[in-house]
């Protein structure tokens, strides 16, 4: 038996370790560790509610929109505000851009290195092919040559094109990363006819980087490693789904295990500290969750949380809201979906998997095109893009959506006016937690066990845990 | 770029968000490829070989090319750090290859040509260091002063820093050392940072006549609703943002101050509107 502890895992957001034990060339247990606490949760408390929304966001600067979004929703509920339907539709099209910026950068830069071999690159890209150097991570190498190649053009087309899409996120949102204009009650951003042209040139532009290189690009991957829709399974799968409008969400919320889909009542979602470094014992619903930090903590391994809903553990990302979203969703993402699965020679069931939760990205990135191209046509510029906020004295709010990387819930209590509670409960969370009482490990840790691998395991782990995009600013505020 | 006359550059993530690497990877002209393979000024560029969101290795292989570099190029090297220091707890609110993040980046940065602190949390500790800190974090210089360490630091805050203060400020180390006239009392190139954001508002007409915006989303000078423009030196208003396609105050929303030292807690609640002679006097005082 060999116990390797993997540390940094790199190409992620942030500090995770993860320990595999390898026995008999498979991983026998697997334990996920975040590496970092800076205690945004604490503070929050004792500041004006505001300020939660501008804070909060900085949690992450790969997904600060997923953050300032549900802040705002979190505190639109509790100041009982209304965003005009602008102001909605405004939220959409900059929220939006981001997802198209995540999904760029996660496939080309940060995943799609462990299949590639960079020792090709010669002359003025030489330092890349130095930088991307996989070292003992190398192995497993499928792509001929002239696909090598290609794939590596791609990823350094990709480095301008996920800029591009963070000036996207910007032309609306102000700046990227940590976007001003999502505030409580709608957007404080006034575009004008010419920005709207603008968004929507910039949009085609990258929608053409999209259709035409990066699905088949993406398709070429699903071809090469298609023994990858069974790696790495999970099976349980939870949505907050994202892009409200008029009280709809684009993306619909819901549980699906075994191809049924349920509704989610957020009352049955908790989170527990069993094996994290915080004090407490017991779940606890996140409004009343309170677990200050112990770094002495002796069984603890992780900064990590463990959320359940309804005592389980679940995968939130990509592959949840394309799953309940082929059950509940509207005609468009069924089509994307069925499309690029029978094109992949896949059913639903295979996108918990390292190659499904890949392509569910470019199935949303597909969809999502079509639908903030519908947004942007729908703006009225003449019209109100936010409500004016009034602060009461005690109040609650709670606000849900998917992040890029899956299901995010902020909670706020406000008293006094300031801050007296306030809890995120992030994708990465729920994705990499450690174990709760009962020992039930965290989606990743269960992805990672039972699986084969050819040496050490770094290869196969690596590959594994980028199909969930990490974020463990997010993960650990 | 690779060759004589290139820089080596350790990129070191602390207590942070990636923003920082985000932002820079928004560069244009020269954008990241360029600063990756290019000279970055005739004759001199820089090699990125250690930077954990975008290196080959993971794990055990990376961890040693973090370690190699400060043994092979003593002094040679230029240390990018990013993100607050967590120093609670003997440094166990924050650990890579397990190991504080304190100590790797004392042990980085001791033998480095110079440091540079990259964002607020860098510099200054930024919002993690806000009230009641509960991880200890703070900036790179001050972890270097406590650690009696004498490396030159040079802060490029901002929450994000715009990629073009990374790049001028790269830049200058790459052409030698920016003297201590060249840098302000909050240890940031004057020439990258001189000036408030108020000085050259687009928005500076609408405070002159008292037009003032009643809530968001609404013209006007956003002062009333708690604008730091007043009181934070930024080249915001000039540079524009993400390819000048907008920036915070152009977007509607008020500048909260993030380039300046104490910011979180000196301008949190970062909608109250401050009182400009009292705020100018403490800025007065302070330069």
């Amino acid at each position: 038996m060999s116990l390797v502890a993997i540390d940094p895992i790199t190409r992620i957001e942030g500090h995770l370790k993860v320990e595999i034990e390898v026995e008999g060339g498979v991983i026998v247990r697997a334990r996920c560790s975040g590496a970092l606490y800076r205690g945004l949760e604490l503070i929050l408390i004792g500041r004006h509610p505001l300020d939660a929304q501008k804070i909060t966001q900085r949690i992450c600067g790969v997904c600060p929109l997923a953050h300032s979004t549900a802040a705002s929703l979190c505190l639109d509920d509790a100041l009982g505000l209304a965003p005009p339907r602008n102001g909605q539709l405004l939220r959409n099209l900059i929220y939006g851009a981001n997802f198209l910026h995540n999904h760029i950068l996660h496939f080309y830069h940060l995943a799609l290195p462990d299949y590639l071999d960079p020792s090709t690159l010669e002359g003025r890209l030489a330092p890349l092919g130095g930088l991307l150097a996989p070292g003992d991570g190398a192995g497993d190498r499928r792509f001929s040559p002239e696909e090598n190649g290609r794939l590596l053009e791609h990823y350094v087309e990709a480095l301008v094109m996920r800029r591009k899409a963070q000036e996207l996120v910007a032309l609306f949102g102000g700046k990227m990363p940590h976007d001003m204009a999502i505030v409580p009650g709608g957007v404080t951003c006034r575009p004008s006819l010419g920005d709207v042209a603008a968004f929507r040139f910039r949009l085609r532009e990258l929608a053409s980087f999209i259709e035409g290189t990066y699905i088949p690009d993406l398709l070429l991957v699903a071809k090469r490693y298609g023994d990858h829709f069974q790696l790495g399974k999970v099976g349980r799968l939870l949505s907050f789904g994202c892009f409200p409008l008029e009280g709809e969400r684009l993306f619909p919320a819901g549980v699906w295990q075994g191809g049924e889909v349920k509704p989610v009542n957020a009352d049955e979602l908790r989170e527990g500290v069993y094996s994290s470094w915080y004090r407490g014992e017991g779940d606890s619903h996140p409004r009343e969750e309170e677990a200050p930090p112990d770094p002495d903590k002796a069984r603890a391994y992780s900064w990590i949380k463990s959320p359940r809903y309804q005592g389980e553990a679940f995968e939130v990302g990509p592959a949840a809201r394309v799953a309940v979203g082929l059950k509940l969703g509207p005609p468009g993402l069924r089509e994307a979906a069925e499309g690029l699965l029978s094109q992949a020679g896949v059913n639903p069931q295979a996108l918990s998997s390292v190659m499904g939760r890949h392509l569910a990205r470019g199935i949303e990135a597909l969809f999502l095109i079509r639908a903030m191209e519908d947004w942007l046509s729908q703006l009225d510029l003449a019209g109100p893009v936010a409500v004016p906020y009034s602060l009461p004295q005690e109040a609650e709010g709670q606000g849900l959506v998917d992040a890029p990387r899956g299901a995010l819930g902020h909670w706020i209590r406000i008293r006094d006016r300031k801050i007296a509670h306030y809890q995120v409960i992030a994708p990465t969370t729920w994705n990499a937690c450690p174990r709760d009482e009962a020992g039930r490990p965290g989606p990743i840790e269960q992805a990672l066990e039972g699986t084969k691998v050819a040496g050490d395991g770094l290869l196969e782990a690596g590959r594994i845990v980028r199909s969930f995009d990490p974020c463990l600013a997010c993960a650990v505020q | 770029m690779s060759g004589a006359n290139t820089r080596t550059v350790v990129w070191f993530q602390a207590g942070g968000c990636t923003g920082c690497s985000i932002s820079l990877m928004n560069a244009d002209y020269p954008d990241l490829a360029n600063l990756l393979l290019d000279e970055v000024v005739p004759g001199k560029g820089i090699a990125l070989k250690f930077h954990a969101t975008l290196m080959g290795p993971t794990g055990r292989p990376a961890l040693e090319a973090l370690e190699r570099i400060p043994e092979k190029e003593a002094g040679e090297y230029l240390l990018v750090v990013e993100g607050a220091i967590p120093t609670a707890a003997g440094g166990r609110f924050g650990m890579v290859g397990e190991v504080p993040m304190a100590q790797r980046a004392a042990s980085l940065a001791r033998r480095a040509q110079a440091v540079l602190a990259l964002g607020t949390c860098a510099s200054y500790g930024g919002i993690p260091a806000g009230v009641p800190n509960p991880a200890g974090c703070v900036g790179v210089g001050e972890l270097l002063r406590r650690e009696g360490i004498q490396v030159p630091v040079v802060n490029v805050p901002g929450c994000p820093p715009h990629p073009r203060w990374f790049v001028e400020t790269a830049a200058r180390v790459l052409l030698g050392l920016p003297g201590p006239e060249e840098l302000d009392e909050a240890g940031r190139l004057k020439a990258v940072y001189r000036g408030l954001i108020h000085e050259s508002c687009p928005r500076r007409p609408d405070f002159d006549v008292g037009r003032f915006a009643p809530s968001f989303g609404e013209e006007g000078c956003l002062y009333e609703l708690g604008c730091k423009g007043p009181f934070t030196e930024s080249q915001c208003p000039q540079r524009g943002w993400n390819g000048g396609v907008s920036w915070c105050i152009a977007a509607g929303h008020p500048c909260i101050g993030c380039t300046e030292p104490d910011f979180l807690d000196r301008f949190s609640p970062l909608f109250r509107k401050l009182s400009l002679e009292e705020e100018q006097q403490a800025y007065r005082r302070a330069r």
